[in-house]
């Protein structure tokens, strides 16, 4: 099939709205155009909305736009419009730049004959043997008649979610609230686990301990940074225009000026960046290339061996003295324990790293040594699942923190330490009401739970020994559909009694599925809800420098899909109304509160109510000034939005907060940063038994075309050519011991499971290690994980060992995908 | 010689003109007319080369559909996707990255053309295929033909929309 050759031009008079790109964490800016079907701007700058000249060439870098950033989309009277989606130039953020994400949300717009054609867009059941549609009203009848006979049976507890709890497509302010008011306010139950984890949790646990927030500087800071030290991060591919705009630049030597304008009364030595992971990635090659390899230290370090890295550089700084005294005296706790606690010597710091002493000494002195007497270096430290994902999470992050705190690279501009981030954030909900910390795959594989909700989450493709839990939720949500199968032509009543006679007293589980597409779960669910993303509804995120933006509403969502927050609004409406008829007050009570009938509605509710009187108790990333942001104000704002905390609201603009900290008001009790020792605790056991039986190290994580579980992008026959399976990057002589060809499909195994993926070899691999694309539904690398995790239920993806075999030749992959290398160089 | 009055010349003159009006209305009509008959951009194909004196991972750069569009011509040596001539290698791209427009280069270690700008990857030996990077397309593979009595390969249209334009055409 032809390509397209030609698109239609926006004309001046189109609609022109915001849109936060809804992929990464970065959050870039695009704008909306939205306009007839049947007209079209001319090709003179005075006749269409972009103001580009397209009767001649337009010169390299005046435009981002290409026929994936536009669609034809039918709104729900019948009316068909062209969009166009295309990069905000005046965006801080990118400044003009898309991503290759980003730049296909056009592409991923619903359209009922495109690539979207299968989002779901009615509720379904499925009654025994097929899934059929239906309404809203019996959907909803069937799925809180159950959970409803279940709490009033024997309480919450067994009330189980999937959920998502973040900013971007399928999250939000909204949405997060919405859902966090039904599960913790109304339901109250703890059985609950988030987005990539098997718990209620956060993946910064011990940052927060320590008093620091972890998305605590702004992106501008990598620009006048004297050093970046990037741990287990690979920001080309995940956060690629943070990369490009920001950090690069600074690299290149691009912001000097910036730098001397910031600090006039301090040397600027030339940029410089330390890079540690076990794979050389992409964004190496590329600095390599575009900077030069001396600006560049790579430290190979030996899979879960980060602890004590850090610790080993830790005490190198303390002794070397390139430490901040008055700081450390002045406004830090614990201190001389951890000095204590961590301390290793370079050479024990090597002999479990793999990294030459030479190297190390290399990465302090880029790092840490002073500019000049008394003049500290500028240090960012950007970490992502490196760390997250790491062993251990908690142990890493505060070995990474320790450094961080003793060097003063926190509260200064040009500082900070910071995860780079997957997703958007956008964090507003009650408490959590459990006590502790519930382990929830594992409730489900040993047959507790009587209900689960997925809830635009997606853990049979995104959780750790992802095999066993799948299997026990589609064994058990069998038990549910074989009782289903006896009661065809059932009424409602009868539906509800047999699904509730099935998960109370035969070991069922009833699923449901709340989500854009029919993915994988619907092999396990019941029932499913079709829910909306960014442009189909109003919704606010932040990114990663808590950037807040309002992403217009600017068409129908498919069908009668929703958005998250109203469906929950509808859940608990209908509880209400079942209480009601019971005339059960105090529950009546519990499931109020959820009279929306926008999102607005809402984001007015969550966001907005944090911190005000008598709102009780909401943890919200808005914090107490969240209500200075209006739906309206925010639109007003644009693309640049504002930086939370907002401080204040004066002549018609907000006044945010690039950095945090530069008061040295930390977030613990006494104000002060605390210090957290963290012992090198060598690998944990079930990992050393995958390592010491299996021969390779399985890595995994995102690839730039790929957007988490590629819920959009297995459809997009652009990504679909390029990645028709999960990849495994392999080193070639590994493959060709193994008698693998680029494109042959091969099969992981180890203890925990067995998963297929497409052989991808790679010289930048070492040998005896891989590195799989995470999340994927054609090939899910969770399959071999262990079911470790840290204290707080982190899981250790990046931590496991698997026997690789080849399953057959990939003669079709290699006729459609290339095999060249990923990594740009020279 | 008849000498023509001036009243018989704006006579004639306007005669001639009324009728080169009719005319070009009767083109433009039939261009239309042909038009509507197409689902493709009307390209006026251009002969390139000769395919058999080709050497092997040499580009060849030339303009297509026009002046202001760079291309670059490769004969890969083995058969390839959209790949023409006697060994059905030989393949053409837009040299502008779909991207942003900057100006790609053709790596002959990789057989991959590559953007300085924002670091994106194409794959010569697979329709122009993004390898890695920033771009939503693949680049704009230009189609060609080979004509074996003569040996020549012509352009004669492009596949994927070239940067920085509303339509292939100006």
């Amino acid at each position: 099939m032809a390509k397209k050759d030609r698109v239609a031009l926006p004309p001046v008079t189109a609609q022109k709205t915001n849109m936060t790109c809804h992929f990464c964490i970065v959050g870039c800016g695009y704008h909306a155009y939205k306009w007839p079907e049947s007209e079209e701007g001319g090709r003179a700058p005075n006749q269409n909305a972009l103001g580009l000249d397209f009767r001649k060439q337009v010169p390299p870098l005046q435009a981002c736009l290409t026929p994936a950033m536009t669609n034809v989309i039918q709104d729900r009277d019948g009316k068909r419009y062209n969009i166009m989606i295309v990069p905000d130039k005046e965006c801080v953020v990118n400044q003009g730049l898309s991503s290759t994400r980003g730049g296909k949300m056009a592409s991923y717009m619903y359209q009922p004959e495109g690539l979207t054609k299968e989002r779901l867009a009615y509720p379904k059941l499925y009654t025994g043997d097929q899934w059929l549609d239906t309404t809203w009203e019996q959907a909803l009848a069937i799925y809180v008649g159950v959970h409803k006979k279940i709490l009033d049976q024997e309480g919450p507890g067994g009330l189980g979610f999937n959920c998502f709890d973040h900013g971007g497509a399928g999250g939000g302010f909204e949405n997060t609230w919405g859902t966090g008011k039904l599960m913790f306010t109304a339901l109250q139950t703890p059985l609950v686990r988030i987005h990539n984890r098997p718990a209620y949790n956060s993946e910064c646990h011990a940052t927060r301990d320590m008093g620091i927030g972890e998305l605590n500087n702004s992106y501008e800071d990598s620009e006048v940074a004297d050093c970046i030290v990037s741990v287990g991060a690979n920001q080309y591919e995940t956060q690629t225009n943070y990369f490009l705009v920001h950090l690069l630049p600074n690299l290149q030597g691009a912001t000097k000026d910036k730098k001397q304008q910031w600090f006039p009364n301090e040397p600027h030595p030339e940029t410089r960046i330390v890079c540690i992971d076990p794979r050389r990635t992409a964004t190496m090659t590329i600095i390599e290339t575009a900077v030069g390899k001396d600006k560049l230290l790579h430290l190979e370090i030996e899979p879960g061996t980060d602890i004590a890295l850090f610790n080993g550089v830790f005490s190198y700084v303390v002794e070397q003295g390139w430490i901040d005294k008055d700081f450390i005296a002045q406004h830090t706790a614990g201190f001389d324990a951890a000095v204590t606690a961590n301390r290793m010597s370079l050479a024990e710091c090597s002999r479990i790293t793999g990294v030459p002493v030479e190297k190390l000494r290399q990465f302090a002195e880029w790092a840490y040594k002073p500019k000049a007497a008394g003049v500290m270096k500028r240090t960012v430290h950007t970490y992502e699942k490196g760390i997250i994902w790491g062993n251990d999470n908690y142990l890493i992050q505060s070995a990474l923190l320790d450094l961080v705190i003793a060097t003063h690279n926190v509260g200064r501009r040009g500082t900070g330490c910071v995860r780079m981030g997957g997703h958007q954030e956008g964090y507003t909900r009650p408490p959590y009401p459990g006590k502790g910390k519930i382990y929830v795959d594992q409730e489900i594989i040993q047959g507790r739970g009587r209900t689960l909700t997925f809830w635009g989450c997606n853990s049979f493709q995104t959780t750790l020994n992802a095999e066993q839990y799948r299997n026990a939720v589609l064994r058990r949500s069998e038990i549910v559909k074989d009782a289903l199968r006896k009661v065809r032509g059932g009424t409602t009543g009868q539906i509800v009694d047999t699904i509730v006679d099935a998960v109370m007293n035969k070991g069922g589980l009833f699923v449901t599925l709340i989500d854009l597409y029919p993915t994988m779960i619907m092999d396990a669910a019941l029932v499913a809800f079709p829910a909306a993303h960014p442009g189909e509804i109003n919704l606010t995120s932040m990114n990663g420098e808590r950037r807040l933006r309002l992403s217009e509403k600017f068409m129908d969502a498919p069908g009668v899909a929703k958005a998250d927050s109203l469906i929950a609004a509808d859940i608990a409406t209908t509880f209400k109304a079942m209480y009601q008829k019971e005339g059960n007050a105090g529950m009546v009570a519990r499931f109020s509160g959820f009279d929306w009938k926008s999102e607005e509605d809402a984001f007015n509710d969550g966001f907005r109510r944090a911190g005000q009187p008598g709102a009780g108790p909401i943890d919200s990333q808005g914090g107490g000034t969240g209500y200075l942001a209006t739906y309206q104000r925010l639109r007003e704002a644009g693309n640049n939005g504002v930086q939370l905390p907002i401080k204040e609201y004066k002549d018609g603009k907000f006044i945010g907060t690039p950095m945090i900290y530069t008061d040295y008001k930390f977030d613990t009790q006494d104000g002060k940063a605390h210090f957290l020792p963290s012992p090198w605790p060598g690998l944990p056991k079930p990992v050393m038994v995958q390592k010491d039986k299996y021969r390779y190290y399985i890595n995994q994580g995102r690839i730039n075309e790929v957007w988490q579980t590629g819920y959009h992008n297995k459809y997009d026959p652009n990504v679909r050519d390029r990645y028709p399976m999960s990849v495994i990057e392999m080193n070639p002589q590994d493959a060709k011991d193994l008698g693998v060809r680029p494109g042959d499909i091969v099969e992981l195994h180890n203890d925990y499971g067995a998963t297929y993926a497409m052989a991808y070899p790679d010289a930048a691999i070492k040998r005896g290690h891989t590195f799989m694309q995470f999340g994927g539904q054609n090939g899910i690398a969770g399959d071999v994980v262990t079911e470790w995790t840290d204290r707080n239920i982190i899981p250790y993806y990046k931590g496991t060992w698997a026997d690789i075999r080849r399953i057959g030749g990939g003669d079709h992959f290699r006729k459609t995908t290339s095999f060249k290398s990923r990594r740009y160089q020279t | 010689m008849e000498k023509l009055s001036r009243r018989g010349f704006l006579k004639i003159s306007s005669g001639v003109a009324a009728s080169a009006a009719a005319m070009g209305a009767a083109t433009a009509q039939a261009a239309a007319t042909a038009d509507a008959g197409r689902t493709t951009l009307p390209y006026k194909p251009k002969a390139l080369t000769k395919a058999r004196g080709l050497k092997p991972n040499s580009p060849l750069s030339f303009t297509f559909p026009d002046e202001q569009s760079p291309c670059t011509l490769v004969k890969m040596g083995r058969e390839v996707p959209g790949g023409v001539g006697p060994e059905g290698d030989i393949v053409a791209y837009s040299t502008l990255c779909t991207h942003m427009g900057c100006p790609v280069n053709y790596d002959q270690r990789t057989l991959t053309f590559r953007c300085g700008c924002h670091y994106s990857v194409f794959d010569a030996e697979m329709g122009g295929q993004m390898v890695c990077g920033q771009a939503t397309e693949n680049l704009p593979q230009i189609t060609l033909k080979y004509n074996e009595k003569n040996d020549t390969v012509t352009a004669v249209s492009v596949n994927g929309l070239i940067y920085g334009r509303q339509s292939n055409l100006i």
